[in-house]
């Protein structure tokens, strides 16, 4: 159940904000005088709800930024698949972005649908040990827009935390959509005690990105989320003919690394600019399959080790060791 | 505070990182050059390039009795520009709003800003369908609004968000004046060979489908990015540039088109 009530106003501010009863969208509704007598508001059932729910989840990670475009959904599917070649290992990923969903494209279940049981909602299974939910799933149409304000888009989110049947899972990955508003606010507010581990802030090396991700690890302070590390994503360009690199899009201000340790937060590595990548996620295919030894295969390992390490997970490589 | 804006132009995407920032500061600029008085508006409350990207970013808004005054890029005053940006009192801070308060600043930007007489004024917007668009389209209503101009990438991932801004766009009613493809095709500086670094063709074919005009792709180019950040325009720093020639095509159809 939503924090808007069905019979609300247009704009309700959401019966838990502060300004409930008294914004300007109030005016009219039905519920303004509940809303506006400063009655004590209980807690929001919906965080108790998500910490029963995700219990048996180990790890609980945000993938954040701040820019759009830097490849959160990209990095999110390529440490889902990376963490899953493991078969013991079960892995989740939710999509909070609500509007711009492209995590059933990236995995390749573009055109399943959800659905319920008295468990909760099924996710949709991409292999065996990674399953996946997404608004994407409920779209009829790839046309169709979800053309929602912020708390409408809330009550997709709680819904996504506490009514889908994951099981027991030791990484559930949350993608992200660009910002600092509604979806990220929701996400923190509905996890906080249910154990989020941190978040993981991908950017890409150019001035213009690093400003906005610098805002993103601000609201992490804010709002007491433990960055895991900042991965940079399209760093260089290896031209497939002649292998020269590019720069495509400069670190003009000395790029994620440099940004990292200005925050002291940790820099979990840098993946190459390679179109095989993207051909991959708009197949819906594992861009790791075809070749392990590709530059990205590379780093992307170094990744998962080096957040598995803060994430303060033993693996099997380090037990032999 | 909008009687006096002959054309409003709004820049969308729905997928982000697709250059609609890069796009905006690009036409603002060559339509300063060109002699008109530009307006351009940043919405993205959270993430403002715009700033940054035209050198601004110390600068300050001052009030008037009628309300905000934007900051010029020029002693002429040929191009005005209202971000959150100019607000923020430290570029690191965090916005972290929901959309009610965002709602609000939007209502602001759009009714509260002393624009003056302008030619054009150019709406730059964050991605999604959400709080800010349904906003801006709102108090735009009683406006004479030409349209959007809709940026993309080649790839299917961005075709797949892009179509749902297209339908945004046709169920408020605002027309679409086309659809630009970024960041298509990389011409390797040192080889010449051509990679489609992000697909092909997915803008051209989106465009065709939704039967709205395609004003162009725009190639990959790390330079483009480098003038952008500098608040040059590409059409004086890369004059002849496959980029620069491209983005005078799409401005010269944009303008043809009005």
């Amino acid at each position: 159940m939503s924090d808007v009530p069905e019979n609300a106003a247009e704009h309700c501010p959401g019966t838990a904000s502060d300004s409930a009863g008294k914004a300007s969208a109030c005016a009219g509704c039905p519920n303004q005088t509940i809303c506006a007598s400063g009655a004590p508001k209980g807690p929001d059932p919906g965080v108790a709800l998500v910490q029963e729910r995700l219990e048996n989840v180990k790890h609980k990670i945000l993938v954040l930024s701040g820019k759009g475009g830097v490849g959160k959904s990209t990095v999110t599917t390529l440490l889902a698949r990376g963490l899953a070649k493991d078969p013991n290992k079960n892995i989740g990923v939710v999509d909070l972005d609500i509007c711009g969903p492209s995590i059933p494209r990236m995995m390749g279940v573009l055109n399943e649908s959800v659905h319920s049981s008295n468990a909760g909602w099924s996710p949709i299974f991409v292999n065996d040990n990674l399953s996946v939910m997404s608004v994407g799933f409920m779209l009829e149409s790839p046309d169709d827009a979800v053309i929602w304000r912020g708390p409408k888009k809330n009550g997709m989110i709680r819904q996504f935390l506490s009514e889908v049947d994951w099981g027991s899972l030791d990484f559930l990955l949350l993608d992200t959509p660009p910002g600092t508003s509604d979806e990220h606010l929701s996400a923190v507010q509905y996890l906080k005690d249910a154990n989020l581990t941190g978040a993981v802030v991908v950017t890409t090396p150019q001035e213009v990105a690093l400003l906005d991700v610098r805002k993103e690890i601000d609201f992490c302070r804010k709002t007491g989320i433990k960055v895991l590390g900042v991965i940079e994503n399209m760093a260089t360009f290896i031209c497939p003919k002649c292998t020269k690199p590019t720069d495509m899009f400069p670190a003009n201000s000395g790029g994620a690394e440099k940004m990292a340790d200005e925050l002291k937060v940790p820099f979990l590595g840098s993946l190459p600019l390679d179109p095989r990548v993207g051909r991959a996620c708009d197949q819906g295919e594992s861009a790791l399959e075809d070749d392990s030894e590709s530059p990205t295969a590379k780093v992307l390992d170094a990744v998962i080790k080096a957040l598995l390490n803060v994430c303060g997970v033993v693996t099997v490589d380090d037990e032999k060791d | 505070m909008l009687d006096g804006v002959k054309h409003i132009i709004l820049i969308l995407s729905g997928k982000g990182g697709v250059g609609k920032s890069t796009v905006s500061t690009q036409l603002a600029l060559a339509l300063k050059d060109k002699g008109f008085k530009v307006g351009l508006l940043d919405i993205d409350l959270c993430g403002p390039s715009v700033p940054y990207l035209l050198q601004l970013e110390n600068k300050e808004i001052l009030q008037c009795p009628e309300g905000w005054v934007p900051v010029y890029t020029d002693a002429e005053q040929k191009l005005a520009v209202m971000s959150m940006g100019f607000i923020l009192p430290n570029r690191n801070n965090a916005v972290v709003w929901r959309g009610p308060r965002k709602t609000a600043m939007i209502q602001q930007f759009v009714n509260n800003v002393c624009w003056g007489e302008l030619d054009y004024l150019i709406i730059d917007t964050p991605p999604g369908t959400s709080d800010e668009h349904i906003t801006v389209m709102e108090n735009l209503k009683t406006v004479k609004c030409d349209g959007a101009l809709i940026v993309t990438t080649p790839q299917a991932v961005a075709i797949e968000d892009v179509r749902k801004e297209v339908t945004f766009c046709k169920k408020t009613g605002i027309p679409i004046l086309g659809i630009v493809e970024n960041m298509s095709g990389f011409v390797c500086p040192h080889c010449t060979e051509c990679t489609n670094v992000f697909a092909s063709g997915g803008g051209k074919s989106l465009a065709d489908t939704a039967k709205v005009p395609f004003l162009g792709s725009i190639p990959l180019d790390p330079r483009l990015g480098q003038c952008s950040q500098k608040g040059e325009s590409c059409l004086i720093a890369l004059k002849d540039s496959p980029a620069s020639v491209a983005i005078q095509g799409v401005i010269t159809k944009l303008l043809d088109g009005n």
